[in-house]
């Protein structure tokens, strides 16, 4: 394959990975949320290992099937665990409501597109076209934890945020050294497990797990 | 040959002897209390020699300790100055030391008396460490150990609201007054050469331009206001000095306020040197109106400590109006004139010293005897407590200005420095100068009436309280406290010449100029500052004389038996008397209240219950008085009130919405990403 061809394929996976994120940001059941973060996940994966293929970085196959074990399965095995144990079954609550959230989503892409013009005329890499799809990817997780009332939402609000992170560092460098790697991989894996179990205290607390209860833990002035 | 550097460092280093006796004997509590205050008086009095030695024997002794920070070691130095603080600080302490044995062991079992040995001590071993530091760093270390000791003097009965709040108070206000002494430091170093230009030796070097020896003097002297008492910063003085216990306050009142005129005259007169006339002014007008101020709101109070609290106000005024007197002297070269008036000034500090160890001495006599702070329920003591009311007496003549005591000489020179004063040559200065001995006099005269209320009201004329119960004499270290204070004020009194025979090289040292204070055969008996012509004062012959006519007068009393008879007092036939009807503090102040009103924020109620429907015979009645200090409503209200509007603003950002924090990190973000 030559390289044209694979900064197509790269681009089209970039291109899945923020249709994902706008799709986390438009769904309003949470069992459909968490399959829509491990698709996230996969085109993650696929897209690390054909940076990897392309410039011929060997150790990211491995951090492609880090994100693929971890990311795509056993995250979203631990949300689907929770959001069953928990007895979520309401739809997603939003503060603003979701037509808003797209157009600020969609503001916040073009706002990426136009903060990584720069870069993209002084990088040579062939990656370099999706670092704004990173940056947006990373807003856009922000902007959902923003707007959701609901904690489960915010975890994987945060845990998108930390994808388009890890997107960056692909498409912008060719990947982090695998060290880094493997100490995000784990450290996203333990905040998992903390935030597990505090969603468990939270709704033991508080009778809901909406983040807007602890609204009653502020001290009275 | 001990060094009196050595003997001033070695009586600090005693003081912490008391503090292991806490640790090594604090369950016997009476054992403790004697022992280790009789340490104190006894590291208080080597303190005093090394005083007096340091200005007898003039001349600069410095010592540099291996201690301090890296690189930053600690400077001692004694030379005059220091020294004559050092015996003023030194003597009341070991006055209050003495007294402290009684007072401490009368209080009741469950005071803290061990956090009160320990903080006295360091308070007292910080005193002197403020007068020897001499470099910036030294000195600050001293003065904040000072402040932070005498907190935790102020909040010994943390038990009650208002003794925290006063507490607090002090704290802040000392704290604005050490940052101000800071940032003067700061800009002092700036102008020195070296590494080792945080000393004073090298600021005594640098040449200052103008305008920052002006920032300089201007943040140190407001820092030492502050810590002084000076109007508009007294607020904490009235607060802190009731709830202290009284040996503390003697103390604090005494001899931590002195710190801060060292203080101002050490940064003024050593280490700047050079000045315009309009600094001197300041301190002079600033000094009057402490003064003045502070004698009409003591006139006001009926809580006898916090008058006294309010009469160091205007001591402090007094002090001050030597040394503005002395810096405008010193700007138009008059170095005779400048000697008189410093000389005063601090004849003043050491008497003031004195004076008010011994009136706080008597005013914890009596709040141990009574329980009980307000004037208004007291009366009649002299019969109870002859002895603490004849030391107490002393006290306020002393404190009134009269002769034959020691509050007498100092006003004399200050009142003769300014009517000797020549012309001068800014009509602002001819003037400030006689309406500044105008108001001194005033402040003498309205002080001797608020000394004749507080005497006349608390020990002539009969019980006023409710509960009667008996009232016994102050035990015997109380009284040979305060016996010994009144002899040191009878002391200041009679002798200055030979007072100032030995604290002239003071001026001598920071001004080059000394007072020819005797003059003939019989010098020490006679006071002749600048020149025997126009003003002298002879002490001895002034007490002789005051002795002779009470010796004749109670001779012509006494001499015939029946030439005095007691007879009931004359009731106007109303055969009613009570004990309400004496004259109390609210009534006796109350011409004062008329004439001054405007000054203060006063609340006047008179409330009448009226008997059947007339109010010209009414059942009883009910007197309501509140007067408050202005300044607080001037000055520190807005203050405090603005710091609380932005800190609600500041606080209407925490929402304990995780949402809304959220945003903030977002906001953030995008306006970084998009200015950067």
């Amino acid at each position: 394959m030559n390289l044209q061809v694979l900064a197509q394929v790269n681009s089209f996976l970039a291109a899945l990975v923020l249709l994902t994120a706008f799709a986390m940001l438009s769904q309003r059941k949470i069992n459909s949320l968490v399959t829509l973060f491990a698709w996230q996940g996969l085109f993650l994966s696929i897209n690390t290992a054909v940076v990897g293929f392309v410039a011929s970085k060997h150790h990211l196959y491995i951090s492609s099937l880090l994100t693929l074990s971890i990311k795509v399965i056993l995250l979203p095995y631990i949300l689907h665990v929770l959001v069953v144990r928990l007895k979520i079954r309401k739809d997603v609550e939003t503060i603003v409501n979701i037509p808003t959230t797209m157009l600020i989503g969609i503001a916040l892409v073009i706002f990426s597109y136009h903060l990584t013009a720069p870069v993209r005329q002084m990088s040579t890499l062939i990656t370099r076209s999706t670092l704004a799809v990173a940056l947006a990817t990373v807003m856009i997780g922000l902007l959902m934890m923003i707007t959701r009332k609901h904690a489960v939402t915010q975890i994987i609000g945060f845990l998108a945020m930390e994808n388009g992170l890890f997107f960056a560092a692909t498409s912008a460098t060719y990947g982090m050294p695998l060290v880094v790697e493997l100490g995000v991989a784990l450290d996203v894996l333990i905040a998992a497990f903390i935030f597990g179990i505090f969603f468990f205290h939270i709704s033991t607390t508080f009778d809901s797990l909406s983040v807007e209860q602890m609204e009653s833990l502020r001290e009275d002035t | 040959m001990i060094s009196p550097i050595e003997l001033s460092t070695f009586s600090v280093v005693a003081f912490i002897i008391p503090i292991l006796f806490v640790i090594v004997i604090g369950d016997n509590r009476r054992l403790l209390i004697r022992m280790s205050f009789s340490v104190s008086a006894l590291a208080s009095l080597v303190s005093v020699a090394a005083g007096i030695l340091a200005v007898a024997g003039g001349g600069i002794e410095q010592v540099v300790l291996p201690i301090g920070l890296p690189t930053l070691p600690f400077h001692l130095r004694l030379d005059e100055l220091s020294g004559f603080f050092i015996f003023v600080v030194g003597l009341l302490s070991f006055f209050v030391s003495i007294y402290s044995v009684g007072y401490v062991g009368g209080l009741g079992a469950g005071k803290p008396v061990k956090r009160l040995i320990v903080f006295y001590n360091i308070f007292i071993a910080a005193m002197f460490m403020v007068c020897l530091a001499d470099d910036a760093l030294f000195f600050l270390v001293a003065w904040e150990v000072m402040a932070a000791a005498s907190y935790f003097l102020v909040m010994f009965e943390d038990g009650r609201s208002e003794n925290r709040r006063a507490a607090y108070i002090y704290m802040v206000m000392a704290h604005i007054g050490a940052v101000l002494i800071l940032l003067s430091f700061g800009v002092m170093a700036g102008f020195t050469t070296g590494f080792e230009g945080y000393t004073f030796d090298a600021m005594r070097e640098a040449r200052f331009p103008l305008k920052w020896a002006t920032v300089a003097f201007l943040l140190s002297f407001f820092g030492f206001a502050a810590k002084a008492g000076v109007i508009p910063f007294h607020v904490w003085l009235p607060e802190a000095h009731p709830v202290a216990p009284s040996n503390v306050s003697a103390l604090m009142s005494g001899v931590m306020l002195k710190t801060a005129i060292y203080g101002i005259i050490r940064i003024t007169f050593d280490i700047i040197k050079v000045f315009p006339w309009w600094w001197g002014t300041m301190v002079l007008v600033l000094g009057l109106i402490s003064a003045v101020m502070g004698v009409l709101y003591a006139l006001m109070q009926h809580d006898l400590k916090k008058l006294l609290a309010y009469h160091s106000v205007e001591n402090i005024g007094i002090i001050l109006i030597g040394i503005g007197l002395s810096m405008i002297f010193t700007s138009f070269h008059l170095p005779t004139m400048a000697a008189l008036a410093l000389i005063a000034g601090l004849y003043h500090t050491m008497n003031h010293a004195m004076f008010k160890g011994l009136l706080f001495m008597g005013a914890g006599a009596v709040l141990h005897a009574t329980h009980e702070r307000n004037m208004d329920e007291m009366g009649g003591l002299i019969h109870h407590m002859p002895w603490t009311s004849a030391f107490f007496l002393v006290g306020c003549i002393s404190i009134s200005a009269l002769p034959p005591f020691n509050g007498f000489v100092s006003e004399w020179l200050t009142f003769q420095a300014f009517l000797l004063s020549p012309s001068m040559p800014i009509p602002l200065m001819k003037l400030l100068i006689p309406l500044g001995a105008a108001l001194l006099a005033l402040t003498g005269a309205l002080a001797a009436a608020c000394f004749v209320k507080v005497f006349g009201v608390i020990f002539l004329g009969n019980w006023r309280g409710h509960d009667n119960h008996a009232v016994t004499e102050a035990g015997w270290s109380m009284r040979a406290g305060m016996s010994l204070t009144s002899l040191a004020c009878l002391c200041l009194g009679i002798l200055p010449a030979v007072v100032i025979g030995w604290m002239d090289v003071i001026s001598e040292r920071l001004l080059k100029a000394k007072l020819v204070t005797t003059s003939g055969v019989y010098g020490w008996m006679w006071l002749t500052p600048v020149d025997p012509e126009r003003a002298s004062y002879s002490g001895p012959l002034v007490l002789i004389g005051i002795v002779a006519v009470c010796a004749v007068t109670y001779l012509l009393l006494h001499v015939k038996p029946g030439s005095i008879s007691k007879v009931p007092v004359w009731d106007c036939g109303f055969k009613k008397l009570t004990a309400k009807m004496q004259y109390n503090a609210v009534s006796f102040s109350m011409p004062f209240r008329r004439i001054f009103g405007f000054l203060f924020d006063i609340k006047e109620q008179i409330r009448l219950a009226p008997q059947r429907g007339h109010l010209a015979f009414p059942v009883n009645s009910h007197y309501y008085l509140r007067v408050r200090d202005r300044f607080w409503g001037w000055l520190y209200r807005p203050v405090i009130d603005i710091v609380v509007l932005l800190s609600r603003k500041t606080g209407m950002l925490q929402h304990g919405r995780i949402h809304v924090y959220l945003i903030y990190s977002f906001v953030t973000i995008i306006v970084l990403l998009a200015l950067l």
